[in-house]
């Protein structure tokens, strides 16, 4: 079964309609990348996911539950559903480790003790034991992405959604961020995740989709659609990123 | 009670009397931090009706002389309550209510100043609009509206004096009463100014020793 489902999903902001019918399946464990020029409806696209954004029509499902502006089941879907952000958006007041915990201890009222473990755990997983006790401040962009991610696995989600999230780093803090995804797909973490990065794509996305103008224009195994794209449009964007 | 020349005696009076500035002070800056804490709930919340609500009560303390709020309610409190309030009781009830709406507006300025982006990321855990105040927002915000509020005490302090106008006996009614006694109003109100000044410049230099400070984010 899929665990994000969208069916003819429309949004628009006041006059430009940025969703024009959009319809996909990420099945349970598959990382698919969505690809395309800026303005082409990705963002919006993963935050109507998890409700950031209220979709116009259409439905979108996770997990088999559908995605509505209903705050109580709003909180318990995004429960399981982790966001990074493209600016990482860690909270500066907190150290490292309660960016992660504070989640569990607010949301799902688990005692301080074992969330600052839960915590420590995850922030060992993405290779940050030692800055526990650090403020993003005090940390590198790529340092902070990654905390931002710990933070999400903390909550155990189902599905964790990627936000352009390399996109403000620079080059040689980009590996790091990529190399964790990279771990969560080789253990099976469903993703979703919208990228610049047309070789990390290449190598992790189990199913790239290609979006024009709202509206999913092409899709397929990286491999083909990299090789032999179908599309004029999708022709041209590879030509002028790859 | 005849003419006598102001002496060491008169001084003690005046400052006698700041005891009652400061009482009068304390009770409106802590009344109106909770009441507008409240209200500033109300001014950020996600109901329309609520934030109009709230945006009007700001906006008639705001918009009408603190002399006249104390005419007001000195006047409509003796008509409503069947005893005669004590001026003190009336004087704090004007000066709180006084106090509450400039918090609410240091308080909503403070919450705005912090990036939509870190009510998502606190949404985007699952939070409600509360929790995400109260452990995201709120916690970034007092550190912009530490300066101002401490601007607002000297506000308040220099506010009781337009209790004297009601009867209350503060620093100013007392200068007024003894400058009756002496003749020497310059004498009187030039040392109850001093007193003033010596109570508000060190929170004014602290405010603006705050602002400096403002952008800090971690805990020092």
């Amino acid at each position: 079964m899929s665990i994000v489902q969208l069916e003819d999903v429309h949004k628009r902001f006041g006059a430009l309609e940025v969703l024009r019918g959009v319809s996909l399946a990420v099945p349970r464990g598959a990382v698919v990348v969505l690809i395309g020029r800026s303005g082409s409806g990705k963002s919006t696209l993963l935050r109507c996911v998890n409700g950031l954004e209220a979709v116009d029509s259409g439905v979108i499902r996770v997990d088999g539950m559908p995605v509505t502006t209903d705050e109580p089941s709003l909180r318990q879907l995004r429960q399981r559903v982790g966001f990074v952000f493209q600016s990482f958006n860690l909270f500066p007041h907190l150290t490292a480790e309660r960016n992660v915990s504070v989640g569990l201890t607010v949301v799902k009222r688990m005692p301080p003790a074992e969330a600052a473990a839960v915590a420590a755990h995850a922030l060992e997983k993405v290779g940050l034991a030692d800055k526990r006790d650090a403020y993003p401040e005090q940390l590198s962009g790529g340092q902070q992405q990654r905390v931002a991610i710990a933070r999400c696995l903390a909550l155990s989600p189902t599905v964790l959604l990627f936000d352009e999230v390399t996109s403000a780093l620079d080059p040689e803090l980009k590996g790091e961020v990529l190399k964790v995804i990279e771990d969560l797909a080789r253990e099976g973490m469903t993703m979703l995740l919208v990228t610049h990065e047309m070789r990390f794509a290449q190598s992790v996305a189990h199913e790239v989709v290609f979006m024009h103008e709202g509206r999913i224009r092409e899709q397929g195994p990286p491999a083909r659609l990299f090789a032999s794209p179908e599309t004029p449009e999708l022709q041209r964007f590879i030509a002028t990123v790859l | 009670m005849g003419i006598r020349t102001f002496t060491v005696d008169d001084v003690v009076t005046l400052l006698d009397a700041t005891r009652w500035t400061l009482i009068l002070a304390a009770i409106a800056f802590a009344g109106g931090g909770v009441i507008g804490s409240l209200v500033t709930l109300a001014r950020v919340s996600r109901v329309p009706a609520l934030r109009w609500l709230a945006g009007g009560y700001v906006e008639v303390l705001q918009g009408t002389p603190l002399l006249m709020q104390f005419f007001l309610w000195f006047f409509l409190l003796t008509l409503l309550l069947p005893v005669q309030l004590p001026a003190t009781a009336v004087a704090a009830i004007a000066l709180t209510l006084h106090a509450s709406a400039f918090v609410v507006e240091i308080w909503r300025g403070s919450i705005e100043a912090i990036p939509r982006t870190q009510w998502e990321a606190a949404a985007s855990l699952g939070m409600t609009r509360f929790e995400q105040l109260r452990y995201v927002i709120v916690p970034q915000a007092w550190r912009i509206a530490m300066a101002p509020t401490v601007g607002l005490l000297v506000v308040l302090i220099k506010g009781t004096s337009l209790a004297a106008l009601i009867g209350f006996v503060e620093l100013t009614r007392a200068g007024q009463l003894v400058s009756g006694v002496t003749f020497q109003p310059l004498t009187t109100f030039g040392t109850a100014a001093l007193i003033y000044l010596a109570l508000c410049l060190p929170l004014s230099i602290l405010s603006r020793r705050l602002e400096g400070r403002m952008h800090v984010h971690r805990p020092a």
